[in-house]
């Protein structure tokens, strides 16, 4: 099976074919870096002191140089350095209000599909609900609503992600009720439980991971977005919304490092978790895992 | 002990019936086949009579007491396409062993050979397949085999390879079976009595 988006999603591919490895063994690999490639940012963004962004007016404003790689603001702060703490708080972020979203939809899902007519219309008509609501819209109302701030931004953005994943698992379930070999095991005598937990639960899982990696990188750039534009952290926090809003002003005075390289961080971790997303996806597909 | 479907009516569409007013009843160690062209009614009265479907009316009894819904049921049905009676995400292993343990005699009977044990279900072929979904079905509790199709989809050695086992295992253990299909020459070769479909909506004709 040659699937062709393969050279685009995977960077690395070119050098890793020469080296004479499947095409399982380079997608591992390539999830590998790419998940330590996110986890050294965590850590940096961890471990990194506050020191180089604390106030430092002798080095303000300095273009991109070998001390300051992304440059200093007008405060003197090493850009770098706020934008490896932006992104881990985006990570961390992202990474609640997606496990809140996943598990909503998991919820959600499992009920439409099981719980009869009723639940099943009320389910769907929530998900055409939210679904017909600009996500940003929502996201806005709801982060407003609870004053915005950290516990805003995540609720709201686990409130308005939910509803796709949602539709994916309330099909998987009903297809998978309906298989043969479902019926079949009902006639070998098991119980409904033991179904769930060794025929459709099985099932569900490569997805609901896949869903969560995938519904990640939107909820980064919607909690970047909020910010950008006011609705969500406070300016005291080191969110890569915060630094591009704030270096809106300065961009016509052309300091442009100061969005630039924020920017083009946030754009390659999205990419990034969307690579790793679909690698997983094919990592744990069975049509593919075991050729 | 009987396997009997009493006045059974079933329609997939309102007004129109597939199944109408139809009884039919097995005895334990009788092949029964099920004659007819597609779409008259063979697998869906076989579903009913599995308990895979329930009849619009009428009733499935054996031994004279409804079919159980809980615990192994003793009407088994094979299907026609094994690659989707089996859990896609399953080694063979499990789903061979989903109903019970069938033993080494048996596998090596229906020519399961062990390495293929360890395989996922993408990595054999439907006539290698169906063995598993044979043995699977094959259980200690089973009084009556219902195989729906369940060789059309192989060649013709494998056929013959299969209904020979399952034949010899159906008269050993006094197995009441209903062999659905549309191959007449299969049907008069493995039953002892045939029903064709064409007359099949006459009532009561078919009780033994």
């Amino acid at each position: 099976m040659i699937n062709t988006t393969d050279t685009n999603t995977r960077p690395s591919s070119g050098i890793l074919t020469m080296m004479g490895l499947n095409r399982r063994q380079r997608t591992i690999i390539t999830t590998a870096v790419i998940g330590i490639l996110l986890l050294s940012i965590i850590l940096g963004g961890l471990l990194l002191s506050n020191e180089r962004i604390t106030t430092n007016l002798e080095a303000r404003n300095q273009a991109p140089s070998f001390s300051h790689p992304f440059g200093t603001d007008w405060l003197g702060r090493d850009m770098l350095t706020r934008t490896i703490k932006g992104l881990t708080l985006s990570i961390f972020v992202g990474l609640i209000a997606a496990a809140i979203s996943t598990i909503i939809a998991l919820v959600l899902g499992i009920a439409a599909a099981t719980m009869g007519n009723r639940v099943d219309t009320i389910v769907t008509w929530l998900v055409d609900l939210f679904m017909s609501i600009p996500h940003l819209v929502a996201l806005i109302l709801i982060a407003v609503a609870l004053g915005g701030g950290m516990r805003g931004v995540v609720i709201g953005v686990a409130l308005t992600h939910w509803p796709s994943l949602t539709r994916v698992v309330r099909g998987e379930v009903l297809q998978l009720r309906s298989t043969e070999y479902v019926q079949i095991s009902r006639r070998m005598g098991k119980s409904r439980w033991w179904i769930a937990a060794q025929h459709i639960v099985p099932h569900l899982i490569p997805q609901m991971l896949v869903g969560l990696v995938l519904l990640f990188s939107h909820a980064i750039l919607h909690e970047a977005s909020i910010t950008f534009l006011g609705f969500g952290l406070s300016p005291h926090q080191p969110a890569i919304g915060i630094i591009l809003s704030e270096s809106m002003r300065y961009l016509s005075v052309g300091m442009w490092w100061l969005a630039f390289f924020p920017g083009l961080s946030l754009l390659i971790i999205v990419r990034l978790f969307d690579i790793l997303g679909d690698n997983l996806r094919k990592l744990m597909d069975p049509y593919n895992a075991h050729s | 002990m009987l396997l009997k479907g009493e006045n059974i009516s079933f329609g997939y569409n309102k007004g129109s019936l597939v199944l109408d007013n139809v009884s039919i009843a097995i005895a334990p160690g009788e092949v029964v086949g099920l004659l007819g062209p597609s779409g008259c009614g063979k697998t869906t009265l076989g579903r009913i009579l599995a308990g895979y479907q329930l009849p619009e009316k009428g009733v499935v009894t054996i031994d004279d007491k409804p079919l159980p819904t809980v615990g192994f049921n003793p009407v088994q049905l094979i299907f026609q396409h094994p690659e989707r009676a089996v859990n896609p995400r399953w080694q063979m292993r499990k789903t061979l062993n989903e109903g019970w343990h069938p033993s080494d005699d048996l596998l090596e009977e229906l020519g399961i050979e062990k390495q293929w044990l360890t395989r996922w279900p993408n990595e054999l072929s439907g006539g290698e397949l169906q063995r598993f979904c044979v043995a699977r079905a094959l259980g200690p509790e089973t009084q009556f085999l219902i195989a729906d199709e369940m060789t059309t989809m192989l060649d013709a050695i494998t056929q013959a390879q299969i209904w020979q086992v399952v034949m010899r295992i159906v008269r050993e253990r006094n197995i009441g079976m209903v062999v659905i299909s549309h191959e007449a020459h299969l049907i008069n070769r493995l039953c002892s009595r045939v029903v064709d479909f064409k007359n099949i909506n006459s009532p009561d004709l078919f009780l033994v």
